[in-house]
């Protein structure tokens, strides 16, 4: 045996031991290259710097880095920002408890936001501030806000069903025509709301009835909005249940040109047009309450607002704001919305997914 | 012993939930539905190790033992297919071939993405062992193919085991692909629960049900070997088996199967991405993140892996000079890790982390942390592996010449072991860079590594923007690939240098040490 092969196994451990102390030693040592996050204000690298306010975005580097470092800028506040999935991530902070670095979590869905609130993790907001929204976009307790709102829409492939163009409610997707033909995400938190918002409209019975047909039907199951609106694009499926602004998203990646798909806004009343919204809510025993009230406030405001129309295609939840170009004005399909303090009766919604087969 | 404990960490956050739950557990267990779950799930895991294990043998076999036209070649692309991320394998048939979906999906792509597990060390087996016992087989009248079946395969059979092994748990633990595949597997429900209900419970007992489940694989991959590991001190002659020479027919037919297992496997997932890459390339690639993400994951994984061979390493020895009930234990534990979603393991780290390591907490010192005790056993496997091949009697021999036992450690044990120590880092790093859910979790604040910006650009459906990362990934990952191709190859090509000095290689591999020597 030579030396030369001799080393390297002997090496390998004492490099390891070397490398964690030196880690472990100084914490800075691990800030292995910043994201693109790192505009004004926006701290990288190690956990963040004291007095940085926290922020866990369940929302997508993509959609909201950018309205972020406006937030740095318009405020003033340094903001340190983690992204990952909104679920995980109040997984994340229900297990971190009180010990949590995170002073705000900016939430994907408002059924994240309820958890969290429901597990005693949110701090009240100011009820001025929750205020601002139109009624019934914020948690009845304030202990969270919405901060922008989407439509849920029937994604329809034109060759393959046109007739979707008109269509008005929700109910004529179980048409046997359709069958095998409607692409859905089970896991997806908007068609839960969407299911307990078919509860809400519907009753108990009825919605039970309506998801049992809705399964004999044999609907197809994705795994996400994303992926349901690839099948109607390619025709896979001729429906589809999802978000609106995922449309937006695609025709913004492709050019609009190059997708198929279209999507219909169905009537008032109809739990098919719910309204959801993503929103936030500050963590607590924070100790940048000071900051973390300015960041809702900011994102309440007009620039914000403005923000989620021009660059996510959302709602605007501010009265007053425009809408984005070619959607249909919020209020029309307002009238239409579920109360969506109703919509925290999850564990019922799921309950009864389960009990239907549509998981 | 840390090592140990670490690895048993996501374990005992489990049963602490679990305990939580109290009599919600029996409900659980018993839900109509969750029998099921097991019962697809398992089919799921033996059809995809079965395939495995007959193409990762049969490839080996055409590549090591026959006269295929460029075999060289071909040897070394039938292993890069480990390279390809399997979510990156299945968001490609997905995007092209609708009924690339469920069941058969999953088997495809998994399959595709995992054979290279039992490919790699059978090939090295194969180069290795002595070809006497087929000699006396075939001399006794034994055709060629029995004498293959019944004493090739034999021999290489604790090889192709171990990487079975690999691959079960792989397929069992796999989120990324048979998500986008809608395949309803243990690991796509216990991500359900936690995305549709914030409820950890269910995750925590679905989770540790999964345990019992890859304690049990674990066992009876242990149990087909018995018997079938061998150590000679001393043995016949260094030489290669004499090639079985393929007449034309033959030989097209088997060129055929390799190009279309590589086609599969290989090309279309490379050709997907690049065909995506080039209608985004008018958009603009945004280069300085394509960088700075690549520099993360590359640290990020030489770190981890360092990290991860640092407890490997002792228990890997541990494991195999001292076998007992106690050593046994640690290293099914290990294992018990390895088949967790990343999820759970990186809420268990939340957990521990911000109790007792709060200074570490988000911090790159606790990612390494995670990848230790996710990636623990493919690090201990390969040690204990090439460390079981040597003989003890070695050790004993130094030590009756006077060495004391640490210095018998230091100058024999650790450089027999070298070759598996390389092994296991090498697939350790591969694994780390492909790795996600962990990451996103524990990851320092705003650093990137190349799955995590294919996370994000595929969240917002860019996946053209996507594209240059997942290249950048299958093109770092190319390196331990070929790395750990090397490692475990380094005992068949030194067959062919005549290198006396050479040590053994390969994970599992029946031993060949009549080219050792004691230092």
């Amino acid at each position: 045996m030579n030396l030369r092969r001799r080393r390297p196994a002997l090496l390998v451990p004492a490099l390891a031991a070397t490398a964690l102390l030196a880690l472990a030693a100084c914490g800075s040592a691990d800030a292995p290259a910043s994201g693109s996050t790192g505009a004004a204000g926006s701290s990288s690298g190690a956990a963040a710097a004291d007095g940085d306010l926290v922020i866990y975005s369940g929302r997508n580097e993509k959609l909201v880095s950018g309205l972020l470092d406006q937030l740095s800028a318009a405020t003033g506040v340094k903001v340190s920002v983690r992204y990952a999935g909104s679920s995980e991530l109040a997984a994340q902070l229900l297990e971190e408890g009180d010990a949590t670095n995170a002073d705000l979590f900016f939430s994907q869905d408002a059924g994240a936001l309820g958890a969290l609130g429901a597990a005693g993790r949110l701090e009240a907001l100011d009820p001025a501030l929750t205020a601002t929204v139109i009624d019934g976009y914020a948690d009845p307790a304030n202990l969270w806000v919405g901060t922008s709102a989407r439509a849920r829409v029937v994604a329809y492939h034109p060759g393959q069903a046109p007739e979707a163009a008109q269509m008005t409610s929700i109910d004529a997707v179980l048409d046997p025509r359709y069958k095998g033909k409607v692409g859905f995400a089970p896991s997806n938190a908007s068609f839960h709301a969407f299911v307990t918002a078919l509860r809400v409209t519907k009753g108990e019975d009825g919605a039970k009835t309506w998801l049992e047909r809705f399964r004999a039907n044999e609907p197809k199951a994705y795994d996400s909005n994303v992926a349901v609106l690839d099948g109607v694009d390619k025709a896979e499926v001729s429906l589809g249940l999802i978000n609106h602004y995922y449309w937006f998203e695609k025709s913004a990646e492709k050019g609009e040109s190059a997708v198929t798909a279209k999507i219909r806004f169905l009537g008032s009343d109809d739990p098919g047009a719910l309204i959801n919204v993503a929103g936030v809510g500050v963590l607590k025993g924070t100790d940048q309450k000071e900051a973390a009230t300015k960041a809702v406030s900011f994102l309440l405001g007009p620039q914000a607002q403005k923000y989620f129309t021009e660059t996510t295609f959302e709602y605007p939840v501010v009265d007053g704001t425009p809408t984005p170009a070619g959607l249909p004005a919020l209020k029309d399909l307002r009238s239409s919305s579920v109360d969506l303090n109703k919509l925290d009766s999850l564990d019922r919604t799921l309950a009864l997914l389960g009990e239907v087969g549509l998981t | 012993m840390a090592g140990a404990l670490l690895a048993l960490l996501p374990l005992g956050y489990l049963v602490l939930r679990t305990v939580e739950a109290g009599d919600r557990v029996g409900a659980i267990l018993t839900r109509p539905g969750t029998l099921e779950l097991v019962g697809r799930s398992l089919a799921l895991v033996g059809t995809v190790t079965t395939l495995c294990l007959v193409l990762g043998v049969g490839l080996a076999a055409l590549v090591t033992r026959t006269t295929l036209p460029g075999r060289r070649v071909l040897a070394v692309l039938l292993a890069l297919p480990l390279a390809v991320p399997s979510y990156v394998a299945a968001f490609a048939w997905v995007a092209a071939v609708p009924w690339a979906r469920g069941f058969v999906g999953a088997t495809l792509v998994l399959t595709a993405c995992t054979y290279p597990y039992v490919y790699l060390p059978v090939v090295a087996a194969m180069r290795g062992v002595d070809p006497a016992q087929e000699e006396v087989a075939r001399s006794l009248g034994r055709g060629p193919w029995r004498t293959f079946l019944t004493v090739t395969v034999r021999q290489v059979w604790p090889a192709a085991a171990s990487g079975g092994l690999l691959v079960a748990l792989y397929a069992l633990s796999d989120f990324g692909a048979v998500s986008l595949l809608q395949f309803d597997a243990f690991t796509r429900v216990i991500h359900t629960s936690y995305r549709a209900s914030f409820d950890r419970t269910p995750a925590a007992v679905l989770s540790l049900l999964l345990v019992v489940l890859t304690v049990l694989i674990a066992l009876g991959e242990r149990r087909s070997r018995r018997g079938l590991e061998q150590t000679r001190v001393g043995s016949g002659v260094s030489r290669r088996s004499e090639p079985l020479r393929l007449g034309r027919m033959a030989a097209a037919a088997a060129t055929a199967a390799v190009l279309a297992v590589l086609a599969v496997a290989l090309a279309f997932p490379l050709a997907s991405l690049a065909y995506w890459f080039v209608t985004g390339l008018s958009a603009g690639v945004d280069v300085e993140r394509l960088v700075t993400s690549t520099a993360t994951t590359l640290l990020l994984a030489v770190l981890g892996a360092l990290v991860t061979m640092a407890f490997a390493v002792p228990i890997g020895v541990l494991v195999a000079r001292h076998r007992s009930r106690a050593t046994s234990a640690i290293e099914l534990g290990a294992w018990a890790g390895h088949a967790l979603p990343g999820i759970v393991v990186a809420l268990a780290l939340v957990f521990f982390g911000i109790r007792v390591a709060q200074p570490i907490y988000q911090r790159t010192p606790l990612l390494l942390i995670a990848y230790a005790v996710l990636f623990l056993p493919a690090g201990v496997g390969a040690v204990r592996a090439s460390v079981a091949m040597s003989s003890p009697r070695v050790e004993e021999v130094a030590r009756s010449l006077g060495s004391r036992p640490l210095d018998v450690l230091r100058r024999v044990t650790l450089p027999l072991a070298g070759p598996g120590v390389a092994a296991g880092t090498a697939l350790v790093l591969l694994t780390i860079m492909k790795e996600l859910p962990a990451t996103l979790l524990l990851r320092p604040t705003g650093a990137n590594t190349l799955a995590t910006s294919l996370w994000t650009e595929t969240g917002v459906a860019a996946y053209a923007a996507a594209a240059p990362y997942a290249l950048a990934l299958v093109a770092l990952a190319v390196v331990p690939t070929l790395w750990l191709m090397h490692a475990q190859g380094r005992l068949g090509e030194s067959g062919e240098s005549g290198d006396p000095c050479e040590p053994p290689t390969s994970l599992d591999q029946p031993s060949d040490p009549h080219r050792r020597r004691v230092p």
